[in-house]
């Protein structure tokens, strides 16, 4: 066991830098808690360890050492709990909540990464066991790289052309371009909504993009984002100044309307384009021959 | 979301009688458009409840 002891050092230490890489691209999921960032740190030191050890466990014939390995992997499902319960309790004195299919999303995403710092150290260790140190570590970064890659979600940008629509009131009636939002009574909020209210219209580039747009968890994901992006002018009981994002269920369309802090209407567009797509909003209908025949 | 309250009508507001009558919410009369601002804009803050207009001289007070 201790010829590979370099092994297994090498392999730890990759995996936990990647993991300190991977918090630090996540900062608007997890916005600075630093003792979340030490909960994410220690568990992705015992991720990296569990896969440095574990082929030169197995080389080194500790079959049972092997047997706790995958024990203690279980340990991570964990990490998807504890991540929803925190968002779901944070959720509540949000005033642009997340909304349980976004909350979902990080909690798997969170959960995901100690696996993929796992893969990171034991593709690390499992190198070194047989070449040099030195080309190991290179073969290590490589394995990271790729895995960010693969895991890189897309955002609204890509599955939609997203552009500023019109505020307007018909009647009551508060509209950006065709697209109804809801129903205003009182003028004073109708007043302040034509003034510094934004319209931004998400129009689907395919039929998929239309049935992500449906879905109620994606287009809350996108009032929350923005409204943490650009600020919401609102407090609480002021339900008229709420975010909203309806569709147009003709055109397939989507307008985000919002009352933001700073009434940069470029910046609205840029928030939206940089929405992630959520796991668990993504449709492919047309990956079926029903879908396809529907769609003509 | 949560309760099947929710999405009752929780009060109503008007200056015009005639359009409305009945039903489980308090209907609060006002004698002219400002006054029906003021007591819709007093209520909606209170119980944090979106004012709609039904564009007879009517608005009324519900939860999203």
């Amino acid at each position: 066991m201790l010829e590979n002891i370099g092994a297994v050092i090498l392999g730890l230490a990759l995996g936990f830098l990647y993991r300190l890489y991977l918090l630090r691209i996540d900062y608007r999921q997890y916005p600075s808690y630093p003792h979340g960032y030490i909960a994410h740190l220690s568990l992705g030191f015992i991720a990296a360890l569990l896969g440095a050890v574990a082929l030169p466990a197995l080389l080194a014939k500790e079959y049972a050492a092997v047997t706790f390995l995958s024990l203690a992997a279980q340990q991570f499902r964990e990490i998807r709990n504890m991540e929803r319960k925190t968002l779901e309790q944070l959720d509540m004195s949000e005033l642009v909540p997340r909304g349980p299919d976004y909350i979902e999303g990080i909690a798997r995403v969170f959960e995901g990464r100690n696996y993929l710092v796992m893969l990171v150290a034991l593709a690390t260790s499992s190198l070194a066991t047989f070449i040099p140190l030195g080309w190991s570590a290179v073969g290590g970064i490589i394995v990271a790289v790729v895995l960010s890659r693969l895991k890189k979600g897309k955002t609204l940008g890509d599955i939609a052309i997203v552009r500023l629509g019109r505020v307007h009131f018909r009647g009551a009636l508060l509209f950006v371009d065709d697209i109804l939002i809801m129903n205003v009574g009182l003028k004073d909020a109708k007043k302040m909504i034509t003034e510094l209210g934004i319209g931004v219209v998400i129009e689907p580039k395919t039929d998929d993009a239309r049935a992500t747009l449906a879905n109620m968890g994606q287009r809350q994901a996108i009032n929350h984002e923005v409204a943490t992006l650009l600020g919401a002018r609102k407090d609480f009981a002021e339900p008229e100044f709420t975010p909203l994002c309806r569709l147009n269920t003709e055109t397939g369309r989507a307008a985000l309307f919002i009352l933001p802090v700073e009434p940069d209407p470029e910046l609205a567009v840029l928030a939206v384009r940089k929405v992630p797509v959520l796991e668990s909003a993504i449709r492919r209908p047309l990956d079926t021959i029903i879908g396809r025949k529907a769609s003509d | 979301m949560q309760g099947e309250i929710l999405h009752n009508i929780i009060a109503i507001v008007t200056t015009n009688p005639k359009s409305v009558g009945g039903g489980g919410a308090p209907i609060f009369y006002a004698a002219n458009e400002a006054e029906r601002e003021k007591i819709a804009l007093y209520l909606s803050r209170i119980l944090n409840a979106m004012v709609h207009d039904l564009e007879n001289g009517t608005y009324f007070l519900t939860h999203h």
